[in-house]
């Protein structure tokens, strides 16, 4: 890669003072994000998605902290900068979709003050233009009528809908990252196509670059380009989302996706034997270690460093480990 | 219940700013042949001790009442909602601090601590709107910090922060309207409170000097003649009673009213 990423993550670390000791919930994790690119970063529940995606923002609430690691966003690292640069940043150069439509728009607002909001935080326009600027953004995300549900409050809309002022007022201040915390899974499924859809053609319309959070692997598959898995806080495997998904190399990975629903009627859903390790008390070595089908002695030393698997893909498993007399080269994706 | 507090308190404030237009007597005028005579037609309330008539004085006291009110909670309301705000939103040591004041102003007795203030500062009305207050504020303050606890959480809340909104921008713009609601139906209610606290202290002597009008001074007066003339106490009690109670009826209305789990 010729060019320098649009950001790149090294070594973020962030944890949690809680009564019964720190507990690491983002440990260790390194990615990038190149330019016009959308990565995606799956993992389940608690494994830590969301709160990176709060680290880089720099938004971790106490008692969470980020303990350690580089931003390096555009080439200037984030997490050097005082406060005061670092709003500056927010909504305007990285922008955040939240969750949760029904609870992300203010409800005592019109949506277009909403829009205009973030235009005029940032001292970008006047009160006028920000108001025809949020009629052009409500429009772009294909709201219909635009010039008269500007006015509308967030009540009068459906849940789709309000995902697409979300989006609008992401994309108000043109930032350059934008990142969708599970922004479909609180619709339902067709919305969530559409939503999908707007996402990739906002990306392109605006040239921005995404970082899609989800647990959903068909989401992942339909709209990223590159993919990092997490599981307890690490990111277990990165790699472009072909490989990954037809020939996924950590053990996790191939759980993830051998749970997928889908096979003949009334077959048994392949589960991942055990459960996710507590925060704080996670297994000395692979975090994946107990559950693993595929473990060996290895496994329980440390925690294992990326191996590379393939062209940019990665995974964090012993099996690659070149030096290893356990090697195993997979080639039994099927599995 | 939000009509009649309503209908009650507007009556009130009509009775405050019209009524000493609409007596002829004057609130200190005494016409002393005529001490505590019982109401009469041209006297409806009847005279108290010193011949005045005591309509236009409870007219007069209401105003009196009024501005002790309005002053009082518009004065502390304001200054708990922002204290509050600031200690919910900011937490760490401002809310430690803004706790422990909390903690020990709510420690005492309310009225003890404005008897004090007052006994401190001397007697007038503007040492017991000073003294009000400064027991006042402690009530929204607490208030406002605990919805500000709430408010801050929700999701708008932080989206608005990934936006990259300034602190003092969020807290005016998505989290002190979020808790206005709670803060209206306590005003209403800590205005009876207000009202009530000034009539004691005027009771006692330590507010409202005579000859002005204020409803406590004239129980004081009334006081020595409950049973020969019970109409110098029945009446400004009355006044009392029926205001803070329409601003209770109020209060309460309000609150259901702004209650959504009352409202489906």
């Amino acid at each position: 890669m010729a060019d320098e990423p649009l950001l790149r993550v090294e070594h973020l670390t962030t944890v949690f003072n809680l009564p019964g000791g720190t507990v690491p919930v983002v440990d260790d994790v390194s990615f990038e994000i190149r330019a016009g690119e959308t990565l995606g970063l799956v993992g389940e529940s608690g494994s830590g998605k969301s709160v990176t995606a709060l680290s880089i923002m720099r938004l971790v609430q106490p008692p969470g902290r980020v303990a350690g690691g580089r931003l390096l966003f555009k080439g200037r690292d984030l997490s050097a900068l005082d406060e005061r640069a670092m709003r500056e940043v927010r909504g305007a150069d990285i922008a955040l979709i939240f969750q949760e439509p029904m609870t992300a728009l203010n409800p005592v607002f019109t949506i277009g003050d909403q829009i205009a909001e973030t235009l005029l935080v940032h001292g970008r326009a006047t009160r006028a233009e920000a108001a025809a600027t949020a009629v052009e953004l409500l429009d772009a995300v294909r709201i219909p009528d635009a010039a008269s549900r500007v006015r509308d409050y967030p009540h009068q809309l459906s849940g789709g809908m309000r995902q697409r002022v979300l989006i609008a007022m992401a994309l108000a201040c043109r930032p350059a990252l934008v990142i969708a915390d599970e922004p479909t899974t609180a619709l339902d499924v067709t919305i969530q196509a559409e939503i999908l859809d707007l996402l990739r053609d906002m990306k392109a319309r605006f040239h921005v670059s995404l970082l899609l959070i989800t647990h959903d692997l068909g989401v992942i598959a339909e709209t990223v380009d590159r993919v990092a898995v997490m599981y307890a806080g690490r990111i277990v495997e990165t790699g472009p989302v072909r490989p990954v998904l037809r020939n996924p190399n950590h053990p996790y990975t191939r759980g993830l996706l051998a749970s997928i629903p889908g096979g003949a009627p009334g077959q048994r859903l392949n589960a991942i034997e055990g459960s996710v390790p507590r925060l704080g008390a996670l297994p000395s070595g692979c975090a994946f270690g107990p559950r693993c089908p595929d473990r060996f002695d290895a496994c329980t030393t440390a925690p294992p460093p990326d191996y590379p698997t393939g062209v940019d893909h990665a995974a964090k498993c012993y099996l690659y480990n070149p030096h290893s007399a356990f090697r195993i080269p997979h080639s039994d994706a099927s599995r | 219940m939000l009509k009649t507090g309503g209908a009650i308190v507007l009556l009130a404030a009509a009775a405050a700013l019209f009524g000493p237009a609409l007596t002829p007597f004057d609130p200190v005028s005494q016409e002393l042949a005529l001490r505590l005579a019982a109401p009469t037609l041209s006297h409806p309330f009847g005279l108290d001790e010193l011949g005045r008539d005591i309509l236009a004085r409870v007219l007069a006291g209401a105003r009196i009442s009024f501005l002790v009110g309005v002053t009082v909670v518009s004065i502390s309301a304001s200054l708990g909602t922002v204290l509050g705000a600031a200690a919910g939103y900011f937490g760490g040591l401002l809310d430690d601090a803004i706790g422990r004041a909390i903690d020990i102003l709510l420690a005492f007795p309310g009225l003890l601590l404005a008897i004090a203030l007052v006994a401190v500062l001397g007697p007038s009305l503007v040492n017991v709107l000073f003294a009000l207050t400064i027991i006042g504020w402690v009530g929204y303050a607490r208030l406002v910090r605990g919805q500000v606890l709430r408010v801050r959480e929700l999701e708008y809340v932080q989206a608005a922060r990934a936006m990259g909104a300034r602190a003092p921008h969020i807290l005016w713009r998505h989290i002190i309207p979020a808790a206005m609601p709670a803060v209206v139906v306590q005003a209403t209610l800590g205005m009876g409170g207000a009202i009530v606290g000034e009539a004691a202290l005027s009771f006692l002597g330590l507010g409202v000097q005579p000859p002005s009008p204020s409803w406590g001074t004239m129980l004081n007066g009334g006081r020595a003649h409950l049973l020969d003339a019970p109409h110098l106490t029945i009446f400004p009690g009355l006044a009392i009673a029926a205001l803070v109670l329409g601003l209770n009826f109020l209060g309460d209305g309000l609150r259901d009213a702004t209650d959504p789990r009352r409202n489906t």
